[in-house]
């Protein structure tokens, strides 16, 4: 154990983004009788972890952890996410689209159509399993313009639906995390956040990262203007996105933004093989995280919105 | 595109923006956004889609703000906007809160985690009735700092006298409400289409000598830092690990929240607060790390000497500090929901992190945000203010709301409905 002396000054930026953080979990906690962390092995959650264990320990989480598998998932992240619950000790729970699939309650359009957005069903059917009352997201303000107005407790009714015009104002630091039987609240502690913070954050707390963060060699093709990775093995053994008939694959040094779905993620041409290098590369970026490469979001201006009150996270 | 961040924010400030429909805020925002860079070459293009998709020849900065499709087809905006930006040495959260008329509430609500509000007057029409009503409600909500940004002086030809006449009409106004005496006003000529005197002198104005916008925020004293404070600590969660094996940790007790004003150092007498017990901090913890002392808005772990049932929702003070929790307040409330106030139900009041049922007692009188006259009252819709009093079922231990934010905020809640209906100050 480390013993340092406060200065009488305002606090870093990191330190009152850290501050508050663990405040939002901690009134996750005290307010809501279910709550459960969703964790997917990316770096926000990995900084979400880090926030719980600075809000609660040396007592256990409050809440067990949850992964919602879309099946198609970078095999570095489902095994990275599978390490860091061991080595907290902490409960984790998966839960898959593909149970879904098998269920029917998810039917895919094609093969290859994005599963990313049918995470939602999943979700929803999984809170209704274990009764959550609240679901913590690792979410950003700045990641996208409909995030802009979000809550940081945000409400959900019944079907998992976000109401912009139902959501309740929030005051001060006076969160109201109430939900009545069926409903939910999803909590976002690290709102405030930019994607520049978040990798500051992973700087300075030494945060482990899954290895696809950074710069690797890969094997993509280009479509449509965008780096898509090709032939990607699946931890079930199975290959994703494989190269269509006479698309050029080309091997590329990348690195990813951010780590989901793997039809729907696409890497930048990157470098940059340590967090001090990622830091100073987003400093100098010209394109929005969610632009560079979420391939679902182009499609609309409105069409994270649109997911958004159809019970995406 | 090249970027002035470095990777080191030293501070954060929370602003607010405030203005007429047209007076120019999304473009104010989209500037400051556009000149710190952060305004980032995808959402640039999205941007000059959606501007030439409406018929607009130059890329319009105020689409950088305007948010949701819901509003976008009603062509207005409905609710609060949070924006992010940089300049290297502070990271800036912006509260955008719409400037309609029926807004008070998203005012209120943006408001009460600013320390900087700037309010908004376009030269050609100086100072109005909702200017009155944006300083006004500044001014209940307790935002320290504001700045006044005369816009759109392009179009009075950058005039001075002009400018000169809206300040001291505005500071004749201020006075008169008491906003001029207890908080830190300035003023500023800008041009936030041209971007003058944001980020930039253009030297369109060189008759105007003081800081530009962003010099200003970049000085702005950071909230908790200006006065002596007493110490508040509500309790959010007790940690108890129950490792019974373990043996530093069988007894151990955290009592787990942020400090929400003033400092507290190991050795420090402490009251729990309503039940009275006393005791002496053992320790201070944040993550692995033990401090001697911690501040305001630190998120800590607080180990006391004494064993003592705490649970969440007390208090912890110092002794020397300590006050007697109270079951009357009076406050003032904005009303946030389209459900009136109704005197007949009792409804809950969340108060730092505990709840008590609630009922009214009396409301005194409505404040017209317009003329600020008080009026006689039996009722309270959305966007009214009113003075109210307030029987508890529960012993709250408060501090007057022009004293501490903290302990003299709280929000109203509908039980049948768990909506936060009613935002209160707490007289
Ligand atoms: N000439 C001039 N026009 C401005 C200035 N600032 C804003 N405008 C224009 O005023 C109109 C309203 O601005 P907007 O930012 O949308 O106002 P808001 O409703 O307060 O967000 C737009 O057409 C802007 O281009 C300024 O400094 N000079």
């Amino acid at each position: 154990m480390t013993t340092h002396t406060s200065k009488q000054q305002a606090l870093s930026h990191l330190d009152w983004l850290e501050s508050e953080a663990i405040y939002i979990l901690r009134e996750v906690a005290g307010q809501c009788s279910n709550p459960v962390l969703l964790f997917s092995g990316g770096k926000d959650s990995l900084c979400i972890l880090r926030l719980a264990e600075k809000a609660f320990r040396p007592g256990r989480f409050p809440f067990p952890l949850m992964h919602i598998d879309t099946g198609h998932n970078y095999k570095e992240v489902i095994d990275f996410r599978d390490q860091r619950a061991a080595e907290l000790g902490e409960r984790l729970i998966v839960r898959s689209v593909e149970d879904s699939m098998q269920r029917g309650t998810v039917v895919l359009k094609s093969a290859d159509e994005s599963r990313n957005k049918h995470q939602s069903v999943t979700l929803l059917e999984a809170i209704e399993e274990f009764g959550f009352d609240c679901c913590i997201g690792g979410a950003r303000r700045d990641e996208e313009k409909a995030r802009a107005k979000e809550r940081i407790m945000s409400f959900r009714d019944e079907f998992g639906q976000w109401d912009p015009k139902n959501q309740r104002p929030e005051l001060w630091n006076l969160y109201n995390a109430r939900s009545h039987k069926g409903e939910n609240i999803r909590a976002f502690p690290i709102s405030n956040w930019t994607e520049m913070d978040v990798w500051q954050y992973i700087e300075r707390e030494k945060l482990a990262l899954p290895s696809i963060y950074f710069a690797h060699q890969r094997d993509v093709v280009m479509r449509g203007g965008s780096i898509v990775p090709v032939n990607v093995p699946l931890v079930n053994g199975d290959i994703a996105n494989p190269a269509k008939a006479g698309e050029d694959i080309i091997n590329m040094q990348v690195r990813f933004r951010t780590v989901g779905d793997i039809s729907c993620t696409a890497p930048v041409l990157s470098d940059a093989d340590s967090i001090e290098k990622i830091v100073l590369e987003t400093a100098t970026s010209t394109i929005t995280e969610r632009g560079a490469t979420r391939l679902d979001d182009q499609t609309s201006d409105a069409s994270m919105e649109q997911r958004k009150k159809e019970g995406y996270f | 595109m090249t970027t002035n961040h470095t990777p080191h924010n030293d501070s954060l400030l929370r602003f607010m923006t405030c203005g007429s429909v047209d007076d120019g805020k999304s473009t104010l925002i989209g500037r400051l956004l556009f000149d710190s860079k952060t305004i980032l070459a995808d959402t640039l293009t999205q941007m000059s889609r959606t501007s030439e998709k409406r018929g607009l020849s130059a890329v319009d900065l105020s689409l950088l703000t305007d948010g949701l499709q819901a509003e976008r087809e009603q062509g207005i905006t409905i609710d609060v906007a949070y924006r992010y930006f940089s300049t290297g040495t502070r990271k800036y959260i912006i509260a955008d809160a719409p400037g309609h008329e029926q807004y008070t509430r998203n005012m209120v609500t943006a408001a009460s985690t600013a320390n900087l509000a700037i309010i908004l007057i376009d030269a050609r029409r100086g100072v109005l009735t909702q200017t009155r009503r944006h300083s006004y409600l500044a001014h209940l909500v307790g935002i320290q700092h504001i700045v006044v940004a005369v816009n759109k002086m392009d179009l009075v030809n950058y005039d001075q006298a002009s400018y000169d006449k809206i300040c001291a009409d505005y500071l004749a106004f201020a006075k008169e409400i008491g906003l001029a005496q207890a908080r830190d006003i300035r003023f500023i000529p800008i041009s936030a289409l041209a971007g003058d005197m944001l980020v930039d002198r253009l030297g369109n104005m060189n008759w105007y000598q003081g800081a530009t916008l962003l010099e200003i925020l970049e000085k702005a004293p950071a909230a908790h830092t200006e006065n002596q404070e007493v110490f508040r600590f509500p309790v959010q969660f007790v940690c108890r690990p129950h490792a019974s094996a373990d043996a530093e940790l069988h007894d151990y007790r955290g009592f787990m929240g942020r400090i929400e004003s003033g400092e507290i150092a190991v050795g420090d007498a402490v009251t729990v607060l309503p039940n009275g017990y006393q005791s002496k901090v053992k320790a201070i913890q944040l993550g692995e790390a033990n401090l001697n002392s911690a501040k305001t808005e630190q998120s800590v772990t607080l180990l006391l000497e004494d064993e003592i049932d705490t649970s969440r929702g007390d208090m912890i003070v110092k002794t020397s500090e300590a006050k007697e929790p109270v079951k009357q307040i009076d406050a003032f409330v904005c009303w946030l929901s389209e459900t009136p106030l109704s005197t007949a139900r009792s409804y809950i009041i969340r108060h730092t992190t505990r709840e008590s049922k609630a009922k009214v007692s009396a409301i005194q009188y409505k404040v017209d945000v317009n003329t600020l006259e008080q009026q006689a009252s039996s009722d309270l819709k959305m966007n009214d203010i009113a003075r109210i009093s307030f029987k508890l079922a529960q012993a709250l231990m408060v501090d007057s709301y022009s004293v501490n934010h903290a302990t003299g905020a709280f929000i109203v809640i509908d039980e049948s409905t768990n909506n936060t209906v009613g935002a209160g100050m707490i007289v």
